[in-house]
């Protein structure tokens, strides 16, 4: 880790002033991204800007309509979340999934968004929900928010500060884990809800993507079977020394047939 | 013994760990924990690069940079005439001619040879300043192709490791009969053959290698704490090889270590440059490893490629074993790496079974990756692997019940001499393997089998019936080998005036449990309270000598040396009872801490014997010299022979690949056992080692880049707890003829039983003939769908 400095701002307001003022700052969430990286020194940020005394940010509220969740909540926090699991409870079981245990105290909804790790569980929800990410300057539609591969929306120095959740019918996650890494190698995020259904896949691809065939399919006829010979694209998908393009196209089919299999349950 | 009534505290006895309390509550002595003054840090800089010569160093900015001390290279090294790093065992190819491999400098001179090879030194005020600097050392690298796969290495076109060693071939070496092997070969009804690759391991022990060298002014003294398995073997290696510091001149200390499993065994750059540089740089000199540098620069396990072939008789009897394997050496010899694949692999060839021919070749070969060498099992393994993987293809192939093919081919007499060396002296191969079909309800697994496949689950049982030889070794027969060491062990006893013990032993304890088993045989023989024993390790001013902890030799040989010495002191206690109590010798019976004079009620505890030794009032100390502390070198007459049987059941899902272990059943027969809950727990590590090897661990290295690509834990993939399942764990026992106390050793034996039953509860699950290590998920899932 190079030397740097950090600071524990109480206000949004002075986080804006220290990102200005700042020559190369960084947000510090959890931490468990960030962190990782520069212990091994591939960053180095000048300064950190702590943002676990802001005022606002930690939390989760749900109506009728919508599940709200501070950006800096934990992932434990919405694994364990009655009102969550009352409201959205495949959100509740894809939190309950992220990483271990130290790493679902320390680790916030808000890194993992702004972060846009190909493998994270977080952006499939978002995008087969049809989530808005509040920021400090703007709301932004999850439809244009994800860019690829750590690539977002987000401009040079916008915070997030909250995640929208509209309460779906029902909804289903199925995660295959990396054995090693335990992100996910492929998940499948199938909504049905007041926009029809909507089929959020991560880990497989450069980033989280929609699987519109299959939405279609099951707009028609909303049972496994209706996926059957839906492939995904194996040229575009990932390929590592754990799993080819190939295997991970396949574990699509079948784990979004999972998840609709579990909604139908 | 087995039979005789436990003790509290005594031999068999599931005595809680003495040395659980201070690990748990955070109190161990690590060698980061301690901390000397004026240290100062030091951080390497190494070779991003699988192949390169280095044409030049500039390290004028990092010896500007805050905090730097010093910075050094191979020219200092060579400048103040230190020698490399050296291979302690000497293999010799089949023509006659010793292996043949290059130097292994300390710090690299012209070439660097696989990444994470030791370039330079940056010598700090911190830890964080050694760092800072060390990324302002400028090598000019001239880039060279490299190669990482022994398939390739040999081919004349690879590029060489060592001009010292042509085509990359270290070695070309054989073991067992040939002719024999061939004419048996012609008789059989029937071969099997198979090609087996036994996967590449990193070590991860959970505490990286550290190190703290030092060196006194006044005394011209060097003072090395390092993460070692043999504190000893380091100081013999580090002075009479490497010419740091004579060896009246240097003291290592290995304090707590956090896990070897091998890996600590090897004498390291990283360690040496720290007892030079202490003196160079004029200040202690601390280094620990971060975790991506152990996954670099560890050395690494197993990594053979086999073609093996079993000849059977029409009766389903086995008639020759014919195996060829090649090993990959890595880019420099560590300190056992050539006696691994060779004396330490093909003289477990023959198995549990009574094999009348083997004949057995391997060429170990060099390639640009970090050095190969022991890593718990060390060759047995790989013999384990390649044995038990054969006889289950060639149960299923002639279609008789593995586990009857085995019966019909076990060794029943004994002593049994193998074709290839070692001579089983005692076991019951049937007993472990009855006890564990007991176990795994054997009778019942087709009922489990249709249970699973109407859950649209596929599973499959597999056996290993596996050996090992354990106790290494007797000191004549490795010398005739090779091994340019003895493998005795040292023990001290010494009885202090109140009747406490210290036992200095030359075995290291890194998670062993060495500081409970001796002490529970040391309160078992004199008597005493366990809690009146300190087990004394890990220190060469205070041990004398001693040969460390790895191959499962601590019991066997350690603590048969630590019984011997107790003999002693149980002789010369007998002799001073009898003055005491004035009685003859003869008379006096030493029973439950008493000295009694038989038939009387006269008598004096132990602890009052030991005062009186140290008082010499009342015995002649012109005859018996006062005090009471006894030595003992415990040479073994023979190798044990561990054995035992693994039973494994996988259910694996055809839809994504995933294997799931539903039953782990183990039946070892380890000797006698002095705790039943540290064996356990043994068994429990190593279990979860072997399965990780097949399910998990894999080191990869790009073939084009000579990169580690499992250079992290988010790629190379430990077993975890959910990984695993609850294991089932029985005994057979059939005392070791070999060493006073019937131990044979238990700290590998997981590791070597358990891949092969995994690999063959695969195999029989999807119907195939054999799957590679790891089974990871896309593997299994090509395997389940035909792909
Ligand atoms: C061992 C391990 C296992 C893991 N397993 C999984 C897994 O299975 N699935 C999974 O999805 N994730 C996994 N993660 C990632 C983890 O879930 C965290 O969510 C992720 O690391 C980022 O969140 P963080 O709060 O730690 O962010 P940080 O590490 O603090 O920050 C990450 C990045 O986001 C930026 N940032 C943080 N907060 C904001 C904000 N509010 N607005 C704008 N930018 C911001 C930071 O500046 C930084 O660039 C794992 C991590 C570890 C260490």
């Amino acid at each position: 880790m190079y030397q740097f400095e950090y600071h524990r701002p109480k206000s949004l307001d002075e986080v804006t002033a220290l990102l200005a003022r700042c020559e190369n700052p960084k947000i510090l969430a959890g931490g468990m991204t960030l962190l990782a990286t520069m212990k091994q020194r591939l960053a180095a940020p000048s300064d950190l800007i702590d943002l676990q005394d802001i005022a606002g940010m930690t939390g989760i509220s749900v109506d009728a309509k919508n599940v709200a969740i501070g950006a800096m909540t934990p992932h434990h926090d919405v694994a364990t979340s009655r009102d969550v699991a009352g409201a959205i409870p495949a959100l509740a079981f894809l939190a309950g999934r992220i990483g271990d245990p130290l790493v679902r105290h320390r680790g916030t909804i808000g890194g993992s968004i702004a972060n846009n790790d190909p493998s994270a569980d977080y952006p499939s929800a978002c995008l087969a929900l049809g989530a808005t990410i509040v920021t400090n300057v703007r709301e932004i539609a999850a439809d244009d928010y994800f860019r690829g591969m750590f690539e977002t929306a987000l401009k040079e120095n916008e915070i997030i500060t909250r995640i929208i959740f509209p309460i779906p019918q029902r909804a289903a996650y199925q995660k295959f884990p990396n054995p090693a890494s335990r992100y996910a190698m492929v998940g499948v995020f199938v909504v049905k809800g007041a926009n029809g259904v909507r089929v959020a896949v991560t880990g497989a691809g450069p980033g989280v993507f929609r699987m519109t065939a299959m939405e279609a399919a099951l707009a028609k006829n909303f049972t496994s079977a209706a996926l059957e010979g839906i492939a995904a694209p194996a040229e575009e998908m990932l390929q590592d020394m754990h799993a080819s393009s190939e295997y991970r196209a396949a574990l699509i089919g079948v784990m979004a047939k999972r998840a609709v299999a579990a909604m139908l349950a | 013994m087995s039979s005789a009534i436990i003790k509290p505290n005594g031999i068999g006895a599931a005595a809680p760990r003495k040395e659980d309390y201070r690990f748990i509550t955070g109190n161990g002595h690590y060698t980061d924990d301690i901390n000397r003054p004026g240290q100062a840090y030091a951080s390497f800089v190494r070779s991003p690069h699988a192949h390169a010569t280095i044409d030049a160093i500039d390290f004028t900015d990092a010896l500007a940079a805050p905090g730097v001390l010093a910075v050094l290279t191979g020219k200092d090294v060579a400048a103040d005439g230190l020698g490399g790093l050296i291979c302690g065992w000497l293999v010799h190819s089949k023509d006659g001619s010793p292996m043949k491999t290059g130097a292994h400098p300390i710090l690299a001179l012209s070439h660097v040879r696989y990444v994470g090879d030791h370039v330079a030194v940056v010598i700090a005020e911190t830890a964080a300043q050694a760092k800072d600097a060390a990324e302002l050392v400028n090598v000019s690298y001239g880039e060279l192709p490299s190669v990482t796969a022994v398939a390739e290495a040999r081919n004349p076109a690879a590029p060489q490791v060592h001009p010292e060693a042509p085509r990359n071939t270290c070695f070309e070496w054989e073991l067992g009969d040939k002719a024999a092997t061939e004419a048996a070969f012609k008789t059989a009804a029937r071969i099997i053959s198979l090609d087996i690759a036994n996967n590449r391991l990193i070590p991860n022990a959970m505490e990286p290698r550290a190190a703290i060298g030092e060196y006194d002014k006044g005394t011209g003294i060097y003072t090395l704490h390092t993460t070692s398995q043999n504190p000893h073997v380091a100081r013999l290696v580090l002075s009479a090889f490497v010419g740091v510091a004579p060896e009246n001149k240097l003291r290592v200390i290995a304090p707590d270590v956090g896990g070897g499993f091998g890996s600590k065994i090897f004498i390291y750059s990283e360690e040496t440059v720290c007892v030079w540089a202490s003196k160079k740089a004029g200040r202690p000199v601390k280094w620990v490893a971060d975790r991506s540098e152990s996954f670099v620069s560890d050395a690494h396990g197993r990594d053979h490629q086999t073609h093996a072939e079993l000849a059977l008789d029409a009766n389903g009897k086995m008639l020759a074993l014919r195996v060829k394997t090649i090993a990959n050496l890595g880019a420099y010899l560590q300190l056992f790496s050539a006696s691994v694949p060779t004396y330490l692999y093909a003289t477990l060839l023959s198995g549990q079974y009574d094999l009348p021919a083997i004949y057995c070749e391997v060429d170990g070969v060099l390639t640009h990756t970090a050095p190969v060498d022991a890593y718990r099992g060390a060759g047995r393994p790989e013999a384990t692997y390649v044995v038990e993987r054969l006889v289950e293809t060639a149960a299923r192939e002639i279609g008789m019940d593995p586990a009857e093919f085995r019966r019909r081919n076990f060794i029943r007499k004994f002593p049994h001499q193998t074709p290839v060396i070692m001579a089983y002296d005692v076991g019951d191969y049937e007993a472990s393997l009855n006890e564990a079909c007991r176990l795994i309800d054997y009778a019942n697994f087709p009922v489990r089998k249709r249970e699973a496949e109407a859950r649209g689950m596929r599973r499959g049982i597999g056996f290993s019936a596996y050996i090992e030889a354990c106790g290494i070794a007797p000191s004549a027969a490795v010398g005739s080998l090779g091994a340019g060491v003895g493998l005795w062990e040292s023990a001290e006893v010494r009885v202090n005036p109140t009747g406490s013990v210290e036992v200095l032993t030359g075995a290291h304890s890194h998670g062993q449990g060495h500081e409970t088993t001796f002490a529970q045989l040391v309160s078992d023989r004199l008597g005493i309270p366990i809690e009146n024993v300190e087990i004394v390790h890990g220190d060469t001013d205070k041990v004398q000598f001693g040969m460390g902890t790895y191959g499962s030799r601590s019991g066997a040989v350690g603590m048969s040396a630590i019984q011997l010495a107790l003999d002693k002191i149980i002789t010369k206690a007998r002799k001073i009872a009898a003055h005491v109590l004035e009685a003859g010798e003869g008379d006096i019976v030493f029973e439950d801490g008493r000295f009694t004079v038989a038939g009387t009620d006269r008598g004096m505890a132990f602890a009052e014997l030991a005062l009186q030794a140290y008082m010499g009032h009342k015995f002649p100390t012109s005859e018996i010299e006062p005090g009471l502390k006894e030595t003992s070198f415990y040479d073994p007459t023979n190798f044990t022979f561990p054995a035992g049987c693994h039973i494994a059941e996988v259910e694996i899902d055809p839809g994504t690949g995933t294997v799931r272990v539903v039953k782990f059943v183990a039946v070892d027969d380890f000797g006698n056992i002095i705790n039943p809950m540290i064996v356990e727990g043994q068994v429990h590590g190593g279990v979860a080692q072997g399965i990780g090897q097949a399910l998990l661990e894999n080191a990869v290295y790009d073939p084009q880049t000579g990169q580690l690509l499992s250079g992290s834990f988010m790629d190379y993939c430990m077993p975890r707890a959910d990984d695993l399942p609850s294991f089932d764990v029985g005994v057979t026992v059939t005392p070791a003829p070999s060493n006073p106390l019937g131990v044979k050793g238990c700290g590998e034996a997981g590791a070597i039983g358990s891949p092969p039953a995994i690999i063959n509860a695969i195999t029989d699950a999807l119907g195939i003939r054999d799957i590679a290590m790891p089974v990871t998920p896309e593997r299994a899932w090509r395997a389940a769908n035909g792909l």
